[in-house]
């Protein structure tokens, strides 16, 4: 039982990682309809940023609040994975919206050996550890075999997420941004007749798709405190099948089957075998795909002549 | 001041506002990046330095480009849009019916030409890097092709069918002493049995949703590999695989091995021309079999396949066996060349198999062209010989300084070019549709007019 509690606790943190990348995910194929599949790069120079936020922040500023040091990071990698997120777009999307339907995606997989190279060559292909930021934890139940904790970092990286889905939510449920999105997502031509900047709505939908990917990266780094330039490969791949399982277009959905991905990865190391947790993490995918291609909160996809 | 060198004059400006703006952002781009670089000090932490003269040369170089494109490129293309009539580029007949012959004909001196050019030792690295490399990939792209091209088939996961290949040949070969010429066949069967089970399950999906399923199917072969120790020997790979025989006469210095026999003086060379005509020969069987299926009911059905399933369905095409078919013929040519890759290493490890493999096949079916044979293999000479010349560009090292690795450039350069290849032709190299079933005349049409990828 403490065993199952503990990998709950586990499996929530990872899983909120995973939501919030897949949001991104989900965002993106809603608007554009395409697999965004650079996405999980993004997440992964978004961890580098914060990296670099932190190294700055430590060495360079002397700060020593943990407070206002997590806070600097998130604000810097934010603002520049967003920055990136855009110019992607830019560069790399723009140009083939209308194009038939592969070239966005093999110019995404283009990006993503891209992203992940250029990393890899800029910063070096070693592992970047850094100390721990937060150290503590709650003991919720003691034995003297096994202690079920809740560390503080888990507890920050819960209610960043929660804060930050709860603003999202609110930039896509009440402002005009959020409408102009939802117009788009409909039918972009009539969006556009109606008076919506289409092109501007869908780079800022890259823009809240990487900034919740850099929030996603800042507490990947906080929590796992280690970074290489292929971290983005594996969790993009999970938080897109945390979007399909949610159904993609979904976004309470995408945030809903990010933890229960985190939940399947955790549990099924914890039970089974950890060599094999991505191989569970990918049949979940497929089997999603196979038997509920609408995922949990997706609508069903109307095949047209 | 007349009025044209007025207007002139504020292009310019705008030409520079612009550049400048450009050159604002891409400093914001790179300054995490490129302008700070995290270094391990000698007690093991983490620090930060900064290289200012890179981050300024890549602003400069980006501002510089930008300039250059809106002040001269873009006029010029501007004008030379205007002089002519955008016509769709096709292949004309006459160019593929003497093209083929012409380079089937200088594949097979190939070998010849490069031994006489740099002898027997200079000539290793021109027959196994650029000849074997690049047609292992022309054939994985002529298989894939099948999936992709001519069926439309997303397939994301080709590489496992290729994996499945080596493994077979390389388990079989070392643990039950088979010869290649039994275990080549044997691959192939194995690749489009595992083509036809992983093919089941996603006949109900399409285009995006197929394309993260076939990735999820070889992201788990590749995982089983690395961690079933037992039968595969996990990341150290199998070693030591028996190498293929020239029809049982062994390449080594014995009695009754190949130089021996022939009375030539010994060379490692002999197995690589050897090898060389191997692949060469799979691969034209890979492109031949192509060509005649596209002929056959079954290849007009993946056709229609790829055109309209709604449509294809209706017509009374069975659309399961259509894609299974599919499936199967493609994984058994990657089967072909995976059994023909573990016999030319004499080594397979999962790190073979990753996932940038299947991109990089994937990326030369969809740049060459999807369905058009000719570009696939341009593509796939482009791309891989493309790479493997980076890897010996030694001259980079007297300007850059010794440290300097183009190798590490490869993929960086390879995604980048995969981006800019697709906006330029986002159809490929070779857009234009042969149809092979016609009325009275052949008529070629651009691909732009039909479209693929909704199977």
């Amino acid at each position: 039982m403490d065993v199952f509690v503990q990998q709950l606790i586990n499996g929530i943190t990872l899983g909120s990682i995973y939501g919030l990348i897949a949001i991104g995910y989900t965002m993106v194929f809603g608007i554009i309809g395409m697999v965004n599949f650079a996405h999980g790069d993004v997440f992964m120079v978004s961890a580098f940023i914060a990296l670099i936020a932190f190294l700055i922040v430590t060495t360079w500023l002397g700060i020593t609040s943990v407070a206002l040091a997590i806070f600097i990071m998130l604000i810097v990698s934010m603002a520049f994975t967003s920055l990136i997120n855009w110019a992607i777009e830019r560069v790399a999307y723009r140009p083939l919206r209308g194009s038939f339907r592969l070239a966005p995606l093999i110019s995404a997989i283009g990006m993503s050996i891209f992203l992940s190279n250029f990393v890899q060559v800029t910063q070096g292909p070693r592992n970047k550890a850094i100390p721990p930021i937060i150290r503590g934890e709650f003991i919720l139940s003691g034995h003297d075999a096994y202690t079920v904790t809740l560390s503080y970092k888990q507890i920050i990286i819960w209610g960043v997420t929660a804060v930050l889905l709860a603003a999202f939510w609110y930039l896509v449920a009440k402002t005009s941004l959020g409408r102009a999105q939802r117009a788009c997502e409909q039918d972009q031509k009539m969006a556009a007749l109606v008076g919506i900047d289409v092109d501007r709505t869908i780079a800022m939908t890259f823009v809240i798709a990487a900034a919740l990917a850099a929030v996603a990266g800042t507490m990947y780094v906080m929590y796992y405190g280690v970074v290489s330039f292929s971290d983005g490969f594996v969790p993009g791949v999970k938080a897109f099948t945390a979007a399909v399982l949610g159904g993609i277009g979904s976004l309470p959905g995408a945030v809903v089957g990010g933890i229960l991905i985190g939940l399947i990865e955790t549990l099924w190391s914890a039970y089974f075998t950890i060599d094999y947790k991505d191989v569970a993490a990918f049949s979940v995918l497929a089997i999603t795909l196979i038997f509920l291609p609408q995922g949990l909160f997706g609508r069903p996809d109307v095949e047209k002549v | 001041m007349t009025a044209s060198a007025r207007r002139e004059r504020s292009e310019v400006v705008h030409a520079l506002r612009d550049a400048g703006i450009t050159a604002l952002i891409s400093f914001g781009l790179f300054l995490p990046l490129v302008g700070l670089l995290t270094i391990t000090n000698m007690n093991n932490e983490l620090r930060l330095t900064t290289r200012l003269p890179l981050l300024v040369i890549f602003v400069a170089l980006i501002a510089g480009v930008r300039l250059l494109v809106t002040l001269v490129i873009r006029p010029w293309a501007e004008r030379r849009r205007a002089l002519s009539t955008r016509k769709p580029f096709s292949i004309p007949r006459s160019f593929s019916r003497w093209f083929v012959p012409f380079a089937i004909g200088f594949l097979v001196v190939y070998p010849f030409i490069s031994l006489a050019a740099v002898g027997y030792s200079g000539s290793l690295k021109w027959i196994d890097n650029f000849g074997i490399q690049i047609l292992i990939y022309v054939m994985l792209g002529w298989g894939l092709n099948i999936v992709v091209g001519l069926a439309g088939l997303l397939d994301l996961g080709y590489v496992a069918f290729y994996a499945v290949g080596a493994y077979s040949y390389g388990l079989l070969a070392s643990h039950f002493g088979l010869s290649f010429w039994i275990l080549l066949p044997l691959a192939g069967i194995l690749s489009s049995f595992w083509g036809i089970l992983l093919g089941f399950p996603v006949l109900r999906l399409r285009g995006d949703y197929l394309a993260i399923v076939t990735l999820a199917f070889g992201e788990i072969i590749r995982i089983v590999l690395v961690n079933w120790v037992d039968l595969t020997n996990g990341y150290a790979g199998i070693a030591a695989i028996p190498r293929p025989t020239f029809f049982g006469i062994p390449f080594n210095t014995d009695d009754n091995g190949f130089a021996a026999t022939f009375h030539l003086t010994f060379s490692p060379t002999h197995r690589t021309i050897f090898l060389y005509y191997l692949i060469l020969g799979l691969a034209l069987l890979t492109g031949y079999v192509t060509t005649r299926l596209r002929r056959l009911p079954v290849g007009r059905a993946w056709e229609a396949l790829r055109e309209d399933e709604i449509a294809c369905r209706s017509l009374g095409i069975n659309t399961t066996n259509t894609k299974l078919t599919a499936f199967a013929m493609g994984a058994m040519f990657a089967g072909f060349a995976g059994s023909f890759f573990a016999a030319r290493q004499g080594f397979i490890s999962p790190e073979s198999f990753t996932f940038i493999e299947s991109a990089t096949i994937l990326s030369i079916v969809v740049l060459g062209g999807m369905g058009s044979q000719i570009g696939v293999a341009i593509a796939a000479v482009a791309m891989i010989g493309g790479t493997e010349i980076m890897r010996d560009m030694d001259f980079l090292k007297a300007i850059f300084g010794d440290t300097f690795d183009p190798t590490q450039y490869r993929m960086l350069i390879f995604g980048f070019a995969m981006v800019l290849i697709m906006i330029w032709k986002p159809r490929g190299l070779i857009a234009s549709r042969e149809p092979s079933v016609f009325l009275k005349e052949r008529k070629t049409i651009s691909s732009e007019l039909v479209k693929e990828g909704h199977g």
